[in-house]
């Protein structure tokens, strides 16, 4: 019944999705002419904005019609040695707002050897900020559930049964076989690291919603605080394992161990930022694709556009499936190879040499 | 190429955010579920550990209370069997007792009789002797009289002592 539930949920959300997308892009058709352009499209949903917008009307009198919510806009000019903020609605119509103005996306200064750094609440700080709110809302919630005693001498309840076992998995299956006795002191890192990152994941998920795992700058930060948890857990060992890379000859250690272990050292929270960032973002990619394609062929022609419709959504929902299950597989993902990474930084540490 | 380019705003915000998070679930949320879940998880490790030695403790219990029963069992058997010997014991000294002294009444008759019979003997003993003297004294009284009649006195005597006799 539930799963019943939850199909039709998703199958409504796909729709509204569809919605969405189809009137921008029929706007953009008939609009003087204007070509579709499907990949112009496509990134334009999977990156920032400096407002959420859902459609766009075109009224009877020529005029367009917005559905957006504006955001603020948070601009720090070093030249002006000043912060400087307003609604992101002064942008709209391509209006420049006082000095600053939006090109493609992105704020522009009028004049153009001002130095300023764009710190607005962006869609993806918005919505990150909004879902962060909810996941500590959550934990703090439950957490005090327990502290009253629910789940400790009684059976746990509700939000309990939905979150403990994910702690527990993170614990015993990612925790405790990479760490070891020290996974005490890493836990609440890294189940900090997969609720952050899961959250997102679902959040982006949402139909009209911001692509926030899957923009480069999160993965950034994340991947970057992995590698300082990572070089504040190495060891002598590790270390030794690098400058002096042992049982091999002198020159080798020197001319080639060491360059591609140091290499390694920066590789490994690389690889954490790309997969997460490239996993995420593709799949948003496939998803609106597959939408866009029902407007690929129906700028063709009509029939060709409502008979691709139901394939097209049909495959949109298959992917859709699949990324929900990629959102958990890919915060469990990072976690766990942040936690082989550490457990690599201090492994040795005892007597387990090899 | 956008997309590859990190933007500023959101790289900050990220870490601020980040950090935050971190900080308040580290205070307010991990450590408490964390510690609750141990808990929990050491008390039903508690729980079925004590049930299961309690459950060994029963069976003991069980064990004892069956021995101790079988031993009450047998305890019974060998005091009746003992009472039973008893009793036997008593009843075959009884009879013992009884036979012995049957057998020493009958030996004290016996004795009696003898004694009596003894007295007897002698008593006859002492009559013959005392008739012998008094036919001797009669004898000897006739003869001064008549020899022929002292030989028929004897002989009348001696025949009434052959009837004495037998």
């Amino acid at each position: 019944m539930g799963e019943i539930r939850l199909k039709s949920l998703l199958v409504a959300c796909l729709g509204l999705t569809l919605a969405f997308s189809s009137l921008p892009a029929m706007a953009n058709e008939d609009h003087a002419g204007e070509k579709l352009d499907p990949a112009k499209l496509i990134m334009e949903h999977i990156q920032d904005a400096h407002d959420f917008h859902f459609f766009t009307l075109k009224k009877e009198d020529g005029t367009e019609f917005h559905a957006t919510i504006p955001l603020p806009v948070i601009i720090y000019s070093q030249t002006k040695g000043k912060l400087i903020t307003f609604s992101s609605s002064k942008f709209v119509n391509g209006h420049a707002s006082d000095d600053y103005k939006l090109e493609h996306g992105k704020i522009q200064s009028v004049s153009e050897n001002e130095v300023f750094y764009d710190l607005s609440m962006t869609k993806n700080v918005v919505q990150m900020l909004l879902a962060l709110t909810i996941l500590v809302v959550l934990m703090v919630s439950i957490a005090n559930k327990y502290k009253k005693g629910q789940g400790v001498i009684s059976a746990p309840k509700g939000w309990q049964n939905a979150i403990e076992p994910v702690i527990t998995f993170v614990r015993d299956e990612v925790a405790k076989p990479n760490l070891g006795k020290k996974y005490g002191k890493y836990l609440p890192y890294l189940l900090t690291v997969f609720f952050f990152i899961l959250i997102n994941n679902i959040f982006g998920l949402l139909p009209g919603s911001a692509n926030v795992t899957g923009n480069i700058a999160f993965t950034i930060v994340l991947g970057v605080i992995s590698f300082f948890v990572i070089l504040f857990s190495t060891n002598k060992h590790f270390w030794g394992h690098i400058f002096w890379f042992p049982g091999v000859p002198t020159p080798v250690r020197i001319f080639i161990m060491l360059p591609v272990e140091l290499l390694g050292v920066f590789t490994k929270p690389f690889a954490l930022i790309v997969r997460l960032f490239a996993n995420m973002v593709a799949g948003h990619i496939i998803i609106l694709s597959f939408i866009t394609l029902i407007f690929i062929f129906g700028s063709m022609s009509a029939v060709a556009g409502w008979g691709f419709s139901p394939l097209s959504v049909a495959f949109a929902v298959f992917i859709y499936m699949i990324e929900i299950m990629v959102a958990f597989i890919q915060a469990f993902i990072f976690t766990n190879l942040t936690a082989v990474f550490i457990g690599q930084a201090f492994e040795g540490s005892h007597d387990d040499h090899h | 190429m956008d997309l590859l380019l990190p933007g500023i705003g959101l790289l900050a915000w990220t870490l601020l955010a980040f950090l935050i998070v971190f900080f308040i679930l580290k205070k307010f949320a991990w450590g408490i579920i964390i510690s609750s879940l141990t808990e929990r998880e050491k008390g039903i490790n508690d729980a079925l550990a004590s049930a299961q030695q309690v459950k060994a403790e029963m069976a003991q219990l069980k064990n004892e209370n069956e021995s101790l029963m079988a031993q009450a069992r047998e305890e019974r058997a060998q005091m009746l069997k003992e009472a039973k010997e008893t009793k036997d014991k008593l009843i075959s000294e009884a009879k013992d007792q009884a036979k012995a002294e049957a057998a020493k009444i009958i030996a004290d008759a016996q004795a009696a009789i003898q004694t009596q019979k003894m007295a007897a003997l002698t008593d006859v003993k002492n009559q013959i002797g005392s008739m012998v003297i008094e036919v001797a004294e009669k004898v000897i009284r006739k003869q001064l009289d008549n020899k022929a009649e002292q030989e028929k006195y004897i002989q009348q005597m001696a025949g009434e002592l052959n009837q004495f006799g037998n």
